[in-house]
């Protein structure tokens, strides 16, 4: 049985983030572009699952401007997917339509899979929404913010922490789709022959029309995009610890008025 | 008449304080309000609900509410969004509801977005909303399309809690656990051990870092949080250390909080623990080094050794609450 990761390809943490003269998003120029952190939990798991003998093979997916998001799917293949899909679309689409997309790439690719696999969130629009929006276009169970995975055959156990240190477990019945977090395992580098390998392996790509979604399923759209207010200097305070210490206690309480 | 759903969230009969902001945002505009609230003593909130101005309390108290389950929860909370076809529907960005609404997004083909730190609604129901983007490098207006009901997902601690005017006595609604075989079963819930709220609801919140030299230094930060009433976070570099869980790491592979007070003690302020806290309102800085970047962002700086400064300020914190 076959695993899908979906990846998304995202602005390297350290880059400076500009803004497009309209404010209608990020200007492109000068960023550096990574496989977004989280996915590459995903694709690890997806890996090691097949070398535990419980998937057949690895497909990854990605979408938006192919000739950049492709990169991110060679970083995926240099670590050991076995082939990769690029879905050509617009750099807006929003969850909705991105994940009526992946779905849409799954089906062409045949449908049958085990586990579809994503990061909980991609760092650059935080929505943690493309995997349950997937889970539902594909009709299977799913899972977020997931730190263990153990598969069997026919269902999977997984762990996930929520707030305050909760630790959830729930069991599956699979086919599923799980979202990792960071903890569910040590993602490997790409070696050096795997690098080589993956400019030989095939990356098929569709068209948006062909995975049955467009322009019309996007349902939330970014605009006016703005800076955040610059911050008001920083007031240092000086003395010696004790000095400093009651200092500080008074400002909280008199003058930010927060304890 | 245009309504607006708030999906409230109680703990001990009472209704979160998250559940408390969007109340007060909801009757900001005027709408209608219709609350939906799902686990045992869910009915027992009516009371509280109608104080909130309240009209319609949709009630599902049942102990198959009380642990959640992605599938049993999306197929309530579809249902009861399709029949009652909300305009806007209001939730805490918590993480039961991020894992939630997404998925009752896509099956009633609506839109939803989270994490906002601002929101208008108007009194015939469209949503003004902003939310940080790029881990808080910038922000954005979300603009909604083709979406019946826009769902809003608000970061705790944004909003100002306004009292209500006028007490209402809302007409409750019970709905019922679907009998439903599922693909999800919900094995063992393990109760974290604090006590405390956690770090993405907490307003105060203490964090420390590779300054503290060694796990057991945190006590320190315990004892001050504890004063306060405050989280304990922790910078990504100890939690790699094994000196503490990841439930307690803030940053861009952390999590994203906005509390009113954050102090951040032997922290050196790196771009990606920046992103997770620079929202907060007042930042406290407290790093040996004066050069630390942290400094930049932090609204009072101390240049000094944490193990003087934290306890100092633990002793002056209870002078100051307990007159
Ligand atoms: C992809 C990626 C994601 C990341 N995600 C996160 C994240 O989510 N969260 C996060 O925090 N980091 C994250 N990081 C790591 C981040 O880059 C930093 O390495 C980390 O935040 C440093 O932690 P620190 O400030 O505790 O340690 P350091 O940078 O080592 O700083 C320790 C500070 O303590 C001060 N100090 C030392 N002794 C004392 C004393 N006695 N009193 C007072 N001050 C003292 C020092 O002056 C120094 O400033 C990420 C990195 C990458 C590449």
């Amino acid at each position: 049985m076959k695993i899908y990761v979906c990846i998304k390809q995202v602005p390297d943490t350290e880059t400076k983030i500009k803004l497009k003269a309209d404010n209608g998003g990020i200007d492109p120029t000068g960023v550096k572009w990574v496989m977004n952190p989280y996915d590459e939990f995903a694709v690890e798991e997806a890996l090691k699952l097949k070398e535990g003998g419980k998937a057949t093979s690895v497909t990854v997916i990605t979408l938006g401007p192919k000739a950049r998001v492709v990169e991110a799917l060679r970083t995926a293949l240099a670590m050991g997917a076995d082939d990769a899909v690029v879905v050509d679309a617009p750099e807006d689409l929003d969850p909705s339509a991105t994940a009526k997309a992946l779905a849409g790439a799954i089906k062409a690719e045949g449908g049958d899979f085990k586990f579809v696999l994503t990061g909980k969130l991609a760092i650059d629009d935080n929505a943690a929404s493309v995997s349950q929006m997937l889970a539902e276009y594909l009709q299977a169970p799913h899972a977020t913010v997931v730190s263990k995975l153990e598969a069997g055959d026919t269902n999977a156990t997984i762990e996930r922490e929520t707030e305050g240190g909760t630790r959830e477990v729930l069991q599956l019945t699979l086919p599923a789709v799980i979202a990792a977090n960071k903890g569910l395992n040590m993602p490997r580098y790409a070696s050096l022959p795997g690098i080589m390998k993956a400019k030989k392996k095939p990356v098929k790509e569709l068209t948006l029309e062909a995975v049955g979604a467009s322009a019309a399923d996007i349902r939330v759209k970014f605009k006016n995009y703005q800076l955040p207010p610059e911050k008001p200097a920083v007031k240092m305070i000086s003395g010696d610890s004790a000095a400093q210490a009651q200092t500080l206690a008074k400002l909280l309480r008199e003058e930010a008025k927060v304890i | 008449m245009a309504h607006v759903l708030v999906f409230t969230e109680f703990a001990n009969g009472q209704l979160k304080k998250g559940s408390l902001e969007l109340l007060s945002a909801a009757r900001k505009s005027g709408l209608k309000i219709q609350a939906l609230a799902l686990g045992t003593g869910a009915k027992g909130l009516a009371d509280a609900l109608g104080k909130e101005g309240v009209d319609e309390a949709i009630v599902g108290d049942n102990a198959a509410f009380d642990k959640y389950n992605p599938e049993l929860f999306t197929e309530v909370v579809a249902g009861i969004l399709s029949g009652k076809k909300p305009e806007v529907v209001l939730a805490s960005s918590t993480m039961l509801a991020r894992d939630l609404f997404p998925r009752v997004a896509a099956r009633i083909g609506t839109g939803v977005t989270s994490d906002c730190t601002e929101i208008e609604i108007s009194s015939s129901g469209d949503v003004k909303a902003r939310r940080p983007m790029y881990a808080g490098k910038c922000t954005a207006e979300v603009a909604f399309e083709n979406s019946p009901s826009k769902i809003v997902l608000m970061r705790p601690n944004q909003l100002t809690i306004t009292p209500a005017t006028a007490a209402k006595s809302p007409t409750v609604e019970e709905v019922s656990a679907p009998a439903k075989d599922l693909k999800t079963l919900v094995k063992e819930i393990v109760k974290g051990t604090s006590g405390k709220l956690d770090l993405t609801e907490a307003n105060i919140i203490v964090a420390g870092g590779r300054g503290m030299k060694e796990p057991g230094n945190f006590k320190m930060l315990e004892d001050l949080a504890d004063v306060l009433g405050a989280t304990v976070g922790a910078s990504r570099a100890v939690v790699d250390a094994g000196w503490v869980p990841h439930t307690m790491q803030v940053g861009q592979t952390g999590k994203t909080v906005a509390p009113t007070l954050y102090i951040a003690a032997g922290i050196s302020g790196a771009i990606q623990h920046l992103a997770g806290m620079s929202g907060s309102k007042v930042i406290v800085a407290i790093n040996k080094d004066a050069n630390a970047p942290i400094f930049q962002k932090a609204t009072y700086g101390i240049v000094g050794d944490a193990f003087e400064i934290v306890p100092l300020l633990t002793e002056e914190f209870k002078k100051l609450l307990h007159h």
